[in-house]
């Protein structure tokens, strides 16, 4: 069970106020989406929640307890990008949380602790499909699948919290839409609240089951940093009525692919198709 | 007609290309060599080839009748012996004061200011303050080089300890890492390919502050030899060591980079150079 209470939170950078009078209570098992227009404060939210920054009003509660002002295990995080470590394999990344809690020290485990670590590392690469690709280095993969390792890392600590900012930002649609099934089924196993920002609203009613808008509710023309962003709408979707939500099975066809997603969109755009521009490269070339 | 900057040359051309210079130097001091001789046989400016061969002869494959050593050898023997060892504790200083000075924000505020000042202490200005507190002996040159190299090195690796993404280090204190295991594990692996880079771009410097030591102070090396027989104007043998000099050093550089390439595979797998 993890609650996580948001009482009265502001955030000031010098003269420049961020947040203000921020409250929300996320209960167990939440699946919290972050929205807001850029320069909102969503990534200074995140930041409060890990710790990275110290709120200069009100307190976050994990369970009651004020969180620790350190990033801590207990708060797992996934950034948009830098997330993993570049000198480290795919499978020494995911092995790196633990080791170092058993070894102070040294940071490696020996023998037969570390190959039951590997094995428990491999079946959560398995579960974000890497696992053909245990030996190689972050630089070797693409971005989705850098942030897919991302994850396996955050999850092998078994966070109260997974702490998501814009983690499919840079993603191309049908990247994107893997990676929301992949997060779903993640969400469902490991039964743990997420929060993750995103400006992309799609994605937060696809994946919510609650969502915060972050943005100004008063400004001050004269003086805008004057005011911050609070959460100006906060509404809950029940998982069980959303169809998106399903965990999606095996051999289920859904527009998954980049050819897919393209099709649909020429199809919606039947209206206006011109022919095949290569076929007439004279008359594209005068128009 | 490419433009030049799109035009690259294949791989045999390009091993040409690389050897024409080379080739070229040698074709003109031949030439030159060879004209100066012709009008004065006594000339020392400008040896002949033959001449190289015999002064190498002598100091390298004869056995100095007075000391029993070869000369050329034990020159190169102690020059390395110094290089290396004053680049080894430069290195070991740059990493020790480098990474936790940039790491740790204490430090920093304590130490950035006055590393970043004592690194513009002119190194040779201090040579006969080296000489006065450490003797003529061996300690002198090495902490000549070390001084010279050491604030380079730790400044450059400060700069790469800083410029690792913020974002790694908040990740790794979510995986529960301590100051010292993010010093450890994130930092230190991450800054050693810059550490060799630095090392190759600071060989010149050594080798000057190696030569300047052994010329004004020593009884042996190969800087020292240049200087001693720069008396007689023996160009046959001060020719002959610059050459081997710039060889070593460019040998030095080689084994950096290779290294460099063994100890960080990750930082090589998306750079062509
Ligand atoms: N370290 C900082 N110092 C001063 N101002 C900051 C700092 N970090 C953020 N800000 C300011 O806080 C505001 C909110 O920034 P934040 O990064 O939280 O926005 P965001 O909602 O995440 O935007 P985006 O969608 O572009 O990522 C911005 O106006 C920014 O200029
Ligand atoms: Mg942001």
């Amino acid at each position: 069970m993890t609650e996580i209470a948001i009482e009265g939170l502001g955030k000031n950078y010098g003269d420049c106020v961020v947040l203000e009078n921020v409250n929300a209570t996320l209960p167990d098992h939440e699946f919290a989406v972050i929205l807001g227009p850029s320069g909102a404060g969503k990534t200074t939210l995140l930041r409060l929640l890990l710790s990275q920054e110290i709120p200069t009003r009100g307190q976050i509660l994990i369970d009651g307890v004020p969180i620790d002002p350190e990033p801590q295990p207990d708060r797992g995080v996934v950034f948009q990008r830098y997330s993993v470590f570049p000198h480290r394999t795919v499978l020494d990344n995911v092995m790196m949380g633990p080791q170092l809690a058993a070894a102070p020290f040294t940071g490696r485990l020996w023998g037969a602790r570390r190959r039951a670590l590997a094995d428990k590392a491999k079946t959560l690469l398995a579960e974000v499909g890497l696992i053909d690709h245990v030996k190689k280095y972050p630089t070797q993969l693409s971005g989705g699948m850098q942030q897919r390792l991302a994850i396996a890392q955050a999850l092998i600590m078994e966070p109260k919290v997974l702490l998501l900012d814009e983690p499919f930002g840079a993603l191309d649609q049908s990247t994107k839409k893997a990676m929301h099934r992949l997060i779903l089924d993640l969400w469902q196993r490991n039964e743990m609240p997420i929060v993750m920002v995103t400006h992309d609203i799609g994605e937060a009613f696809t994946l919510g089951t609650r969502i915060l808008m972050v943005d100004k509710a008063r400004r001050d023309p004269q003086a805008p940093q004057a005011y911050g962003s609070t959460i100006t709408q906060d509404i809950r979707l029940d998982p069980s009525k959303k169809p998106q939500l399903r965990v999606v099975e095996e051999g289920e066809d859904e527009a998954s692919t980049m050819q897919a997603i393209f099709n649909q969109y020429r199809e919606r755009a039947s209206d206006c198709l011109v022919d095949r521009a290569s076929d007439k490269p004279e008359e594209r070339a005068s128009a | 007609m490419k433009r030049a900057i799109n035009y690259s040359p294949s791989r045999p051309s390009a091993i040409l290309l690389a050897l024409l210079p080379f080739g070229l130097c040698l074709v003109i001091y031949a030439i030159g060599s060879d004209i100066r001789l012709t009008e004065n046989p006594q000339d020392k400016l400008m040896p002949s080839f033959g001449s190289f061969a015999d002064a190498i002869h002598a100091l390298a494959f004869t056995e100095n009748r007075r000391t029993g050593e070869y000369v050329f050898w034990t020159d190169t023997l102690i020059s390395l012996q110094r290089i290396f060892i004053g680049l080894s504790i430069s290195a070991v200083i740059g990493l020790v004061i480098g990474i936790p000075v940039a790491f740790l924000p204490t430090f920093r505020a304590l130490f950035g200011p006055f590393i970043a000042a004592f690194a513009l202490i002119p190194p040779l200005a201090v040579l006969p303050i080296l000489f006065i507190i450490f003797g003529l002996g061996e300690t002198s040159k090495i902490v000549l080089i070390v001084f010279g190299i050491a604030p380079f090195l730790t400044r450059d690796i400060m700069l790469e300890v800083i410029a690792i993404p913020r974002e790694q280090l908040i990740k790794a204190q979510t995986l529960g890492a301590s100051t010292w295991q993010m010093i450890v594990h994130v930092v230190f692996p991450q800054v050693i390919p810059r550490l060799f880079d630095s090392l190759r771009l600071s060989l010149g410097a050594t080798w000057l502050f190696l030569i300047a030591a052994e010329a004004i102070a020593s009884e042996g090396g190969l800087g020292y030899r240049i200087f001693l027989v720069r008396r007689f104007l023996s160009m046959d043998v001060i020719l002959p060591y610059v050459a081997w000099i710039t060889l070593l050093a460019f040998l030095m550089d080689y084994a950096f980079s290779k290294a460099a390439r063994t100890t960080s595979r990750w930082y090589y797998l998306d750079r062509a150079a």
